[in-house]
């Protein structure tokens, strides 16, 4: 139906010829190139491989801590495979990521050819995924003096004074600092494009107002990046002063104040869950109206709790450091600015209900991982709020009853919606659709590993099994709950690996997508997949929040309702 | 598909004209944001070891008003405000004689803050290392000059491109967002004068 539409002639549809070119030549096109579709993929193959190495380094943990009294690795090791896990996943995982996404999408969804800075866009790639290798170089360059260590140990946070250079010699904390610092400014060049690509290339009819929600959210994830990564370069910076230049920042020995450096790391810290979170919202907005069949219920509301969730969550960060003993005052205040964050955070699930309701429900695989999210979001949301009162806090803050939290965030919120979005812009990617069969077997066994995993999780937390134990004694309960909980970290393990093949093997036996295969109403889907390198062979006019829509039904389009 | 249709239907007709804002200049405006953030984190850390030093020397003893290099950075701020509404009206000689008192005026301030650091290590023996007041002053100043010398760097090539008659009307645009990177970079020394040398002192 949709090819007999006149205006879908218009598009160009010249085949891009494609030459056999030499391997190096394919190399240089990609190391030099500035297109914001290339960036963005070449962010997100980074992010996948960053991801498998993590992964890997929380499979060899789930094993020292599989039953009691293990020795795995050594107690040394354990502590480096923490530190890397999370900085890793947090840093070169999540970010780049999201950012590749963002790129990719981002100027395709406003009608636009390329992002406002291209040669930044490409200095930010560069001078992250630098940053990258320079954490996993640190295995090789990190050990210094006295035989201490190669990665660094110092945990995803480095809390001072362990950082100090008595307590941390050799250089592997250097590595760490300076690795996180360059993905820092990555982030910040990749954001400020982001920013800027949204407010000024818009195409025509585009206003604010009828922006799909996606890009809504990339903005004030955009405006959260800078002001949260700068509190982190500026402590980072510190910290490289501190142990080069011998300033006392957090020199507990010369005044200095070992707090002071969680204020700032959290002061980063928070803000960047709703770095990571509002991305994955991002997809969820774009994926569940499709499925449903329905417009997104509540645009403007939604738009409203996004800049809500940005102001809130700059002003919650201390809920890390109840046990430090804040004081009345700043107990109230952080347990208050903590619960109330709930609310717009509420406000989108209630409108993702209300999308769903009464739609004409796809159960696609990207839906149903949409559909997952909702269920594991509201419960990682309500463990946050039990958290978010500070006695209760006071008893489980560092135990498995936080890690359990903070990874159903991430990884049944964030990682899950992420699975999702792979599965819908895939066939606009690579012009095949991925298997279906194949992602319903992902879906299944990364879910059901990942309920194991992290409903069992909390368990052991309230039991009092502290984070970054090297092992535990027999007897105390914890046993079999650890048991489960890696037995499920290796189904979901085989669940990725089963979205790896997927990936790979669809690339070339999926079936052809065209350009539309979802019936999709925004932007993106009006070019052909893959999109050429300029986009829009035209620049394209809206006249509502769902361009296609109009197109598709030009006898009752979403303009008259405007 | 000879004849060249857009993608989506044209009905703009009776709609105001579509304009955006420059990208120059919201792209300066969000990197401005996230240096305010680095700043910030920097201001509140002097603010926070304000008289914790477990050693002397203090502030106290040893600041002193920089009233003239102050003078000076703050009045390029007018300066380059000049070379750029000049470029606008193509008057290249207005332009190049702002920018080079601007490039002027921000290396006297850079010499004074040079002198001052000089009599600092070499008169009072303070350095980064000394005590809390040396590691906040030496890095809060030392983040400030070293945001100066970039601008610096940056005014200068301007101001020899506008020299060698490189510079054009067209570039007002440009000039202007580097133009705002400067103002910036006085606004913040207002506010390390205000902490450093008011309140600190």
């Amino acid at each position: 139906m949709a090819n007999a539409n006149p205006v879908w002639e218009a598009i160009d549809e010249t085949p891009t010829t494609r030459p056999r070119r030499l391997v190096l030549e394919v190399v240089h096109d990609w190391v030099t190139t500035v297109d914001h579709k290339k960036i963005g993929l070449m962010y997100i193959a980074y992010a996948l491989i960053f991801l498998v190495i993590a992964g890997i380094e929380a499979m060899l943990i789930r094993i020292q801590l599989a039953v009691p009294n293990n020795h795995f690795v050594s107690p040394q090791v354990f502590n480096r495979l923490f530190t890397m896990h999370g900085t890793t996943m947090v840093f070169f995982v999540g970010m780049p990521i999201l950012f590749g996404f963002g790129n990719y999408l981002v100027p395709l969804m406003i009608g636009a050819r390329d992002m406002a800075f291209p040669r930044l866009n490409a200095f930010s790639f560069w001078i992250s995924a630098f940053g990258g290798i320079l954490l996993y170089f640190s295995y090789i360059g990190g050990s210094g003096l006295y035989g201490a260590g190669s990665a660094p140990d110092i945990g995803w946070f480095a809390y001072a004074p362990l950082t100090a250079k008595v307590f941390s010699p050799g250089h592997s904390t250097d590595y760490w600092t300076l690795a996180v610092f360059l993905s820092g400014i990555g982030s910040v060049g990749t954001a400020l494009n982001i920013v800027t690509t949204t407010l000024c290339l818009r195409c025509k009819g585009m206003k604010l107002s009828r922006m799909p929600l996606l890009v809504w959210l990339y903005l004030v994830q955009g405006g959260l990046v800078f002001v949260a990564v700068g509190p982190l370069t500026a402590a980072q910076i510190m910290l490289l002063l501190d142990r080069y230049l011998g300033s006392h920042f957090f020199d507990t020995q010369a005044g200095g104040s070992a707090v002071l450096w969680m204020h700032f790391f959290w002061i980063f810290g928070h803000p960047e869950v709703y770095v990571l979170v509002l991305p994955a919202f991002a997809f969820v907005n774009e994926i569940v109206p499709v499925f449903s069949r329905k417009a997104i219920f509540g645009y403007p509301a939604m738009v409203a709790a996004s800049v809500g969730i940005g102001f809130i969550s700059l002003s919650v960060w201390a809920h890390h450091m109840f046990t430090v003993g804040l004081g009345a005052a700043g107990n109230t205040f952080f347990v208050f600015a903590t619960m109330v964050i709930s609310v717009p955070t509420g406000i989108k699930i209630f409108n993702w209900l209300a999308t769903i309701w009464g739609g004409k429900i796809i159960f696609a695989v990207p839906m149903m991982f949409c559909v997952a999210f909702l269920f594991q979001f509201l419960i990682a949301g309500l463990t946050g709020i039990m958290l978010s009162a500070a006695p209760f806090d006071w008893q489980l803050s560092a135990s498995y009853f936080v890690i359990a939290h903070f990874h159903y965030v991430l990884v049944g919120a964030i990682l899950t919606a992420l699975f999702g979005a792979f599965y819908y812009w895939y066939p606009k990617v690579t012009g095949r659709m991925m298997n279906e069969t194949l992602g319903k077997w992902h879906f299944w066994l990364f879910i059901i590993g990942f309920h194991l995993t992290f409903d069992f999780m909390h368990i052991p937390g309230l039991l009092g099994m502290p984070r970054r134990i090297y092992t535990y004694e027999a007897g105390r309960g914890w046993d079999n709950l650890n048991l489960i909980v890696s037995i499920g970290g290796f189904v979901q393990a085989i669940g990725i690996l089963i979205f790896v093949y997927n990936l790979i093997r669809s690339r070339t036996q999926g079936d052809i997508a065209g350009h539309d295969p979802w019936d999709a109403w925004t932007l993106e889907w009006a070019v052909p997949s893959p999109p050429p390198s300029y986009n829009f062979a035209v620049e394209p006019t809206v006249n509502s929040r769902r361009p296609l829509w109009d197109l598709k039904h030009p006898e009752d389009p979403d303009s008259d309702y405007e | 598909m000879s004849q060249t249709t857009s993608t989506i239907p044209i009905t703009a007709s009776g709609e105001p004209v579509w304009e955006l804002p420059s990208r120059g200049v919201v792209g300066m405006a969000c990197l401005i944001i996230a240096e305010a953030a680095i700043f910030i984190i920097f201001v509140v850390a002097y603010i926070f070891y304000m008289g914790k030093s477990l050693s002397g020397p203090t502030p106290q003893q040893v600041l002193e008003l920089p009233i003239f290099g102050t003078i000076c950075l703050l009045s390029s701020s007018f300066t380059v405000h000049y070379a750029v509404s000049a470029l606008r009206k193509d008057n290249l000689r207005g332009c190049i004689l702002g920018l080079g008192s601007t490039v002027l005026l921000g290396a006297i301030f850079l010499a004074t803050t040079a002198q001052e650091w000089y009599h600092l290590i070499h008169d009072h023996g303070l350095t980064i290392t000394t005590n809390l007041f040396g590691t906040t002053y030496y890095s809060l100043v030392g983040l400030h000059a070293t945001h100066v010398v970039v601008g610096l760097i940056m005014l200068t090539l301007a101001f020899g491109l506008a020299l060698r008659g490189n510079v054009h009307e067209a570039h007002s645009e440009k000039l202007e967002v580097l133009s705002l990177y400067w103002h910036f970079v006085d606004a913040v020394w207002v506010v390390v004068f205000l902490v450093v040398y008011v309140i600190g002192r």
